[in-house]
């Protein structure tokens, strides 16, 4: 078994990690939750022996009775793989680009076991079928590009177990996952710990994710561990400040925003399609075209709040696109309060709708201040001689003070940003706001402050929110009503708790079975 | 400890390129000797006494013509910068606009074209056509860097234009030309300066080059590489007349190269916020 | 896709040679007035532009030009009235393997000090190779070979000054292609390997090198069996234009060596303004630069299965 005792880590002389102990049963899940920044991907980094360079980690990692700390670093690399693996959140960048599925599994064997190729991609074929990769549709010879993002973590895990090791550890392994696939990598995960016997150490901020997996859950603060033990009672008792906080943040339901809805549609789309042209196939070939928007129609009244769910690839940042006026159509309509939306709208047109995005570090130019950053869509109405009143004005509705006005984006935190995003998008006064995503990336204690924020300016403002997401318990807190699309197409629609509680369509209820959901106690 | 050397590095390229420059200046109103006669007496000096870097073939003083050739080979290699800059990086930021579209495609076609022209090339090609000069040099010197700002200026600004910031700007009603000179250019800019210090140091080598084999500055025109062309059949006799403008020509390469490489440390966001 | 690759390699070549042709036929002045002197009678002027096709409109002469160069007939020297298409044969001979014996070598070079730096990062042994390579950059190749001749040809007498006793004597034609082959690679080698340790340090930053150190490779496994391979491809880029400048610095530093080759064909060629050979020469030139950049372009595709098929 593996334990790490009063295990410390330093970077540049600060402490990250400090005195963490964590035993690592075999064939147990152990979840590891924190927020970003809280020190727990480097306790994992630093059991394996991979800790960046300038990062010191004292204490002991045990296996055997042998602290891991202490070995060489060739002993580690022989131990690596053999008794310990590890899967991380991006596989889309976690495989060699340029080597086989089939190689890359079979290396490490190759490495630890002295196998021949032959031999060491027979072995790799049965961990490519254990992890629903059969061979069939998954020859060993196809390279990771042409694999999804899911068919990709698989592979990684294959790597990671292909010699059977003791310990199987996975930072964030569906972070970067929709829903409905998060749910199928964790029930192989799990699968695997049944079946091998191992121990799974699961590194997550998401406290659903541990509710449906882990035996026992530590809870990590700043560098520390500030509860522990089995899940369900960890649950229950949440004996820690630090822990119940976050609970509360993860079941947060913002205020009713009271009935504002009702009166006309605002936006309407009628019949939306938007092709793509792929590649020519071969030089004279004609292009193929790709439907990603198949005849959509749909709703929002003044005031109303909709979400827009779908797994990835279906169409929804698409038809997002097209809303917003950023592409033509090719069959079909939007008409925003009426009037045609488009391309070449006129700007009065295009300034009733604004939107917010994903990434609150991909949103703002790093090279312009704040008030600039914000006043950018007066470009559609004209700036107003009082402008920086106007900013200051918004920023103090997502409750940002007027200092930041001369400040760059970087001296923000995301959840800052995302509110400083929010402003930008209110300055105008749109009819409607699009929102891409834009609680995903945030910590739960964030997110549910910014959730807050946005039922509150829905009743102040009557504005209508479009709220487009992959997670269903997303948009639950804030929508009135819920689109679900697929492939290209809205398979179903009604009021959010309708179709929470009675999913009809095979999509919907796959959203809604795989969104991992906090038990009530 | 690294980025105490690149500061080194900068510091110590930035004062080699600046004496260059100011040799360069210096020499458009004094110089130690008068290099428009000859001094069949005083020739092939070695270094020392009054002429600190000893005399040429025909007596004159190397020192002075080290400072005035500075003037020829800074001038048509910062020239060349000029218009590589002017026309490849707004060619650069259209192709990066239209990305994937024919504009796009035109484009980089055609710069792969100019690059089947090394600047010898163009610059044989020219000197057919219109005979030696400095200025043809320049031209051979300034097409090449067009295709290189192009590429550059695209390669930076293409993952710029998949950011949300672009997105909110074109909600905002902004066309591409606004946004690729509100967003996209100031952000390419540390790019871009770093490319225009390496072209500057290529082409203070490039115009050695060429004068070196006559298609670029004509006598009486001093100038690095037509000083070292003088100084082949006198290398055995006497190595200074060779050795002097070869070390002047990689004194001021190697300092703009140390300009060039502690500016993108400097510029880098990515390294700054590892140092933050 | 090869298809599409070819197509635009022939239009490449097309485009090229019409500038060639555009920009030499523009030349002012009158070829067969060279020829013949200034004193000629008009009568026997016009008789020889008639014989070089001089009267006819410029696209007859483009399309007789390009007809000959497809047919391997790159027309006639004014100067020494000798076919063109031979006189180039003879100073590709060493021009070619001057360009590649430098590349070659600079390879070598580049290689293991750039894989050297990247895995001895900060530490003295990379600060060492990338100092010396940030003055192997700054070196002009030309003065770099001037050195080498007072050195090893004048001083130490090891190898030849210059002159090519052609390759009737191979080890006596590569002896005297040593020196200007290292004068041309070493500053080639330095970029080369700041590229490839620029490369592999990006590499060896990347996800996939982690996951690869998860499965228990050690450092220097990593870097043979999964940075290298990825680092080649901007690598390869380089390499390709190196070619070209490669080709351009034999062209000078043929003058430094007195090598025969097209550098001293082209230049004689302009001053005796015989454009026939000056065109031709120049389309070689272009041609073989457009060539390698088409062979990079294959082994992208080669090393990376994300650019197969398409």
């Amino acid at each position: 078994m593996i334990a790490l005792k009063d295990l410390s880590i330093t970077i540049a002389s600060r402490q990250v990690v400090c005195g963490v102990s964590l035993p690592l049963e075999p064939g147990k899940v152990t979840a590891l939750v924190g927020e970003s920044g809280s020190g727990k991907s480097m306790t994992a980094l630093a059991a394996i022996g991979l800790l960046p360079e300038g990062a010191r980690a004292s204490g002991r990692v045990d296996l055997d009775g042998q602290n891991l700390l202490d070995l060489p670093e060739r002993a580690m690399d022989a131990l690596r793989g053999r008794r310990m693996g590890m899967i991380f959140q991006e596989p889309m960048t976690a495989l060699n680009p340029l080597m086989t599925i089939g190689d890359q599994v079979a290396e490490g064997l190759r490495r630890h076991r002295g196998l021949g190729r032959a031999q060491a991609l027979v072995r790799a074929r049965e961990r490519l079928d254990r992890v629903g990769l059969p061979a069939a549709r998954f020859p060993l010879g196809l390279y990771p590009h042409q694999l999804s993002g899911g068919q990709r973590q698989r592979v990684a895990i294959a790597m990671a177990i292909a010699d059977a090791p003791d310990l199987l550890i996975a930072d964030e392994p569906t972070t970067a996952l929709d829903v409905t696939t998060q749910a199928q990598i964790l029930d192989l995960l799990r699968g695997l710990v049944r079946d091998e016997g191992m121990a799974l150490w699961l590194i997550t901020h998401d406290l659903a994710v541990v509710s449906g997996v882990a035996d026992h859950v530590a809870v990590m603060q700043q560098g520390r561990i500030v509860e522990a033990g089995a899940t369900a009672q960890v649950f229950r008792t949440q004996a820690h400040p630090y822990t119940r906080a976050l609970f509360a943040a993860a079941r947060h339901v913002p205020a009713p925003s009271g009935g504002t809805a009702g009166g006309g549609p605002l936006l309407r789309v009628e019949g939306a399609v938007r092709e793509y042209r792929l590649p020519r196939p071969a030089l004279f070939a004609r292009r193929p075209v790709l439907r990603a928007v198949d005849g959509v129609s749909l709703d929002v009244g003044i005031g109303e709040s909709v979400g827009l769910v779908g797994e990835s690839g279906c169409g929804k940042s698409t038809l997002a696109r097209a809303i917003l006026g950023l592409d033509a159509l090719q069959g079909g309509a939007i008409r925003l309060d009426g009037a045609g939306v488009g391309p070449r709208m006129p700007k009065a047109q295009r300034a009733q709708v604004q939107a917010v995005f994903q990434d609150p570090f991909a949103s703002f130019d790093p090279r312009w201040r704040v008030d600039r950053l914000v006043a950018e869509p007066f470009h559609l109405t004209g700036r107003p001689a009082d402008w920086r009143d106007r900013v200051a004005e918004a920023l103090a509705e997502v409750e940002i003070g007027a200092e930041a006005m001369s400040r760059h984006i970087h001296e923000f935190s995301g959840g800052q940003r995302q509110r400083i995003a929010i402003a930008r998008a209110l300055i105008i006064r749109p009819r409607l706001i699009l929102l891409d995503e834009a609680v995903s990336a945030l910590d739960v204690q964030v997110r549910a402050r910014i959730l807050d924020l946005l039922a509150r300016l829905r009743r102040q403002h009557g504005l209508a929110w479009l709220f487009i997401s992959h997670d269903l318990s997303v948009v639950r807190a804030i929508t009135d009503r819920v689109l679900v699309m697929d492939a290209g197409r809205i398979v179903e629609e009604g009021p959010t708790g309708r179709i929470l509680s009675h999913p009809l369509h095979p999509v919907t209820r796959r959203l809604v079975a795989a969104a991992p959901i906090l038990p009530q106690l | 400890m690294i980025p105490g050397r690149h500061r080194m590095g900068l510091v110590a390229g930035a004062a080699l390129g600046a004496i260059a420059l100011a040799m360069a200046l210096v020499s458009l109103v004094w110089t130690p000797f008068d290099v428009t006669g000859v001094d069949v007496a005083n020739r092939l000096l070695p270094p020392g006494g009054a002429h600190p870097l000893g005399t040429d073939h025909l007596g004159r003083d190397l020192l002075s013509m080290v400072m005035i050739g500075a003037r020829t080979s800074l001038s048509v290699a910062l020239l060349a910068v000029g218009i590589g800059a002017a026309v490849g990086v707004p060619l650069g930021l259209a192709a990066a606009a239209s990305r994937g579209g024919w504009l796009d495609e035109a484009i980089m076609r055609a710069g792969d074209l100019v690059f089947a022209f090394p600047a010898l090339v163009t610059a044989i090609l020219i000197t057919a056509a219109l005979g030696p000069s400095a200025a043809n040099a320049m031209l051979a010197i300034g097409i090449f860097n067009i295709p290189v700002f192009a590429r550059v200026t695209r390669a930076g600004a293409l993952p710029l234009w998949t950011l949300d910031y672009i997105r909110a700007a074109e909600i905002s009603g902004k066309g591409p030309a606004r946004i690729s000179a509100e967003h996209i250019l100031p952000n390419v800019a540390s790019l871009l300066i770093v490319q225009g210090t390496i072209q500057f140091a290529l082409g203070i080598l490039a115009e050695a080059g060429l004068s070196y084999v006559g298609l670029g500055a004509q006598p009486p025109t001093p100038s690095w590489g037509r000083m070292l062309a003088d100084a082949q059949t006198m290398v055995t006799l006497a190595p200074h007349v060779a050795v002097v403008p070869g070390l002047a020509i990689v004194l001021t390469v190697l300092g703009l190269n140390l300009l060039g490489d502690g500016l993108r440390d400097a510029l880098d966001p990515r390294l700054k916020a590892r140092l933050t | 896709m090869l298809a599409r690759r070819l197509a635009l390699l022939a239009l490449a070549l097309v485009v090229a040679s019409a500038v060639i042709f555009a920009v030499v036929d523009l030349v002012p002045g009158d070829p067969a007035v060279f020829v013949l002197g200034t004193g000629a009678r008009p009568d026997t002027l016009a008789a020889l532009r008639q014989q070089l096709g001089l009267d006819l409109p410029w696209p007859t002469r483009y399309a007789r030009w390009l007809g000959g160069v497809l047919t391997g007939d790159l027309g006639t020297s004014l100067a020494y009235k000798a076919p063109v298409a031979g006189m180039i044969l003879d100073r590709v001979q060493v021009s070619l393997p001057l360009a590649l014996m430098a590349l070659g070598l600079a390879v070598a070079v580049a290689l293991p000090v750039g894989m050297l730096a990247a895995s001895r990062r900060g530490r003295p042994a990379d600060a060492l190779a990338m100092g010396a390579a940030q003055v192997g950059i700054a070196l002009p190749n030309f003065w770099f070979a001037m050195l080498l001749v007072l050195v090893f040809a004048v001083k130490l007498r090891w190898l030849p000054a210059g002159g090519f006793p052609g390759w009737s004597d191979p080890l006596a034609a590569l002896r005297a292609l040593v020196l200007p082959a290292v004068a041309l690679a070493l500053p080639q080698a330095a970029i080369l390997a700041r590229v490839l340790r620029s490369a592999l340090i990006e590499t060896l930053g990347q996800d996939y090198i982690r996951s690869a150190r998860a499965k228990g490779l050690s450092r220097a496994q990593v870097l043979r069996r999964h940075a290298l391979r990825n680092a080649l491809i901007p690598v390869l880029t380089i390499l390709g234009m190196q070619f070209s400048f490669l080709l351009a610095g034999a062209i000078i530093i043929e003058n430094v060596f007195y090598l025969p080759g097209l550098g001293r064909l082209i230049f004689q060629a302009i001053s005796q303004r015989d454009l026939v050979v000056v065109q031709s020469a120049v389309l070689v030139l272009v041609a073989a630069v457009i060539l390698v950049t088409f062979l990079v372009d294959l082994a992208y595709a080669a090393v990376d299965p994300r650019l197969r098929g398409r």
